[in-house]
């Protein structure tokens, strides 16, 4: 690890400057994880009376047990839906507002703000609008011919989630798209538009293509945020249901361990979902060092 | 602009507008609902222009909220909610500062392992190891206190390794000049280190503000006591008594009022929330 080439003196104060950080890191950070790593191989009554080591069990009897499985595809399904509708979109509008001279700032302010918008304020927004007795969504899809009923329907359920968590996300992909588009040189595109290239062939052949470190980032951190991030969304829309049909991993968690008060299971959980995050972490330091360009 | 083509442009704009009406959409409607009577929900579709209702909504839920859903007033938990926001964006800001400086600025023993101690912090969300660490804040009698909704947040590294960062590109001869000025370490740190890293500080103050406004599932477990409800948290319990008898009108009010700040936040603050946002991230 790099330093400076000089450097302070001091024996005591390095120590003094890192124990804040260190001490609340150690406190509420490395004792409940490795917590957690020891609570996925213990079994524990209800009551918390009782516990005993069990080693890998609670492990195996996840990937046994069939709501597990259906919270690991209602999982991949949801962050696919969110992640694909929010850059899509985000692309979408950043391409064009890359466009515009004047009215770039207007339009880039008019579009970043939901990102301030709470996960949880968000679901109770689209729950609203969708909401089956007084929604206005559900009245206009009535016209058409559909009747719409989240609480009942897991399609219309999930679209509802997927429709919350990705509103909420546009702003944050939009502002990375525009930054990205912003940096590719100028003279490239003029080069194109010499060429004879119309402006959709220049998109592909030449912005997307450029594009692609930004969206390989942004492709990470969308499912980062739509399998982490969305706790609010959901417990605050469907809860998981109906039947467990947007009962996504990190939802489970909290839905095992504080209402089924099942420690084991939702530590074993944790443990897999922590799995997950480092590896989800690697793939983008990895990626990200190397700078993907085609 | 490579040519100027004005049906093009004309295009852009309208898909640009598509989409911002589309984005507002949702508020629009938050908007409208919170100024209505009661009454208006009672038949079946919402009215979508605004009613005449809305101090008084507001004025309600401001002073006493849905008492019936056990939620305190928003004025109360919009108050607890800013002191979250604030000790855990102070908190994260003081000792990612502090650790950055001992990272960058002092060569001892161990000092890899502590950067490695703290990085590891950068990977896993707090709803990840979410009961372990509900037990110990538990263990510790930090439930039901702003120090229990605030310190646990404040363990995550971002800011430091953003610091850090930033502390690497300040020239050599800053320190050089400052040592032979005779300045020790903390003086180099108030009076070098701490002016030249005023924008970042700003930019990530606009960040950790809304992460900390926003935090939902935390206060959600550790506050049993409706003295220390936070706003977007209260709203939830507000919802779930909503959808039995319509009070629509009173929690729209509690929405807009709860996602109020930071959208302000963010748009008085843009340029510096961009700022802090690429940098935090790449």
């Amino acid at each position: 690890m790099q330093t400076k080439r000089m450097t302070f003196p001091g024996r005591w104060l390095p120590y003094a400057l890192l124990a804040p950080q260190v001490i609340v890191t150690l406190i509420f950070f490395i004792w409940p994880s490795a917590q957690a790593l020891y609570m996925s191989l213990l079994r524990e009554d209800a009551f918390g009376l009782n516990t005993t080591f069990v080693g890998f069990v609670n492990f195996t009897r996840l990937f046994a047990d069939g709501t597990y499985l259906n919270s690991l595809s209602v999982t991949a399904v949801f962050a696919l839906g969110t992640t694909l509708l929010s850059m899509s979109a985000a692309l979408l509008l950043a391409a064009n507002v890359n466009r515009m001279l004047r009215s770039r700032n207007l339009y880039t302010t008019l579009l970043v703000w939901p990102y301030a918008v709470a996960p949880a304020i968000a679901g109770v927004l689209w729950w609203f609008i969708f909401n089956p007795s007084i929604g206005i969504v559900p009245y206009v899809l009535e016209m058409l011919g559909y009747r719409w009923n989240h609480r009942t329907s897991g399609v219309d359920a999930m679209a509802l989630v997927i429709i919350a968590a990705a509103w909420k996300q546009i702003a944050y992909n939009f502002l990375f798209f525009l930054a990205g588009l912003q940096s590719i040189p100028q003279s490239l595109i003029e080069a194109a538009a010499i060429d004879g290239a119309g402006p959709h062939k220049r998109f592909w052949a030449i912005v997307f293509p450029l594009l692609s470190p930004t969206t390989f980032f942004l492709m990470v951190v969308n499912v980062v945020y739509a399998m982490f991030d969305t706790f609010g969304v959901i417990h605050a829309t469907t809860q998981g249901g109906p039947a467990q049909t947007t009962n996504t991993l990190v939802y489970k968690v909290y839905a095992d361990g504080f209402v089924g008060l099942n420690l084991g299971s939702s530590a074993a959980q944790s443990v897999i979902l922590m799995a997950i995050v480092v590896a989800l972490t690697v793939v983008q330091f990895r990626f990200i060092e190397r700078r993907i360009n085609y | 602009m490579v040519e100027h083509r004005p049906l093009g442009q004309l295009a852009a704009h309208l898909i640009l507008i598509a989409g911002v009406a589309l984005v507002l959409f949702p508020v629009y409607v938050a908007i409208v609902a919170s100024t209505q009577a009661p009454g208006e929900f009672l038949r079946g579709t919402l009215p979508l222009v605004p009613g005449g209702h809305a101090l008084e909504n507001y004025r309600t839920m401001w002073e006493s909220g849905l008492s019936q859903a056990g939620a305190p007033p928003v004025g109360q938990m919009l108050f607890n909610s800013l002191v979250m926001a604030l000790a855990i964006t102070l908190g994260k800001l003081v000792i990612s500062l502090l650790s950055a400086f001992a990272i960058v600025y002092f060569r001892f023993p161990f000092r890899t392992f502590f950067f490695w101690l703290i990085f590891v912090t950068l990977m896993l969300p707090v709803e990840v190891r979410i009961i372990p660490t509900f037990q110990v804040v538990a263990d510790l009698g930090m439930l039901n206190s702003f120090a229990g909704l605030s310190i646990p947040l404040i363990a995550s590294a971002t800011a430091t390794f953003l610091f850090r960062q930033f502390f690497m590109t300040i020239p050599e001869e800053l320190l050089e000049a400052a040592r032979v000025d005779g300045a020790g370490p903390l003086r180099f740190f108030r009076d070098i280190l701490l002016p030249l890293s005023i924008t970042n500080i700003a930019a990530l103050f606009v960040i950790l503000f809304i992460y900390g406004w926003n935090q939902y599932l935390w206060p959600l477990l550790i506050t049993t006591d409706s003295d220390y409800y936070t706003v977007v948290m209260g709203i939830q319990r507000m919802t779930t008594a909503a959808d039995g008898d319509p009070q629509w009108h009173l929690v729209m009010a509690a929405v807009v009022m709860a996602a109020l700040p930071p959208v302000l936040v963010i748009l008085f603050m843009q340029r510096l929330f961009v700022k802090g946002l690429t940098e935090t991230e790449k």
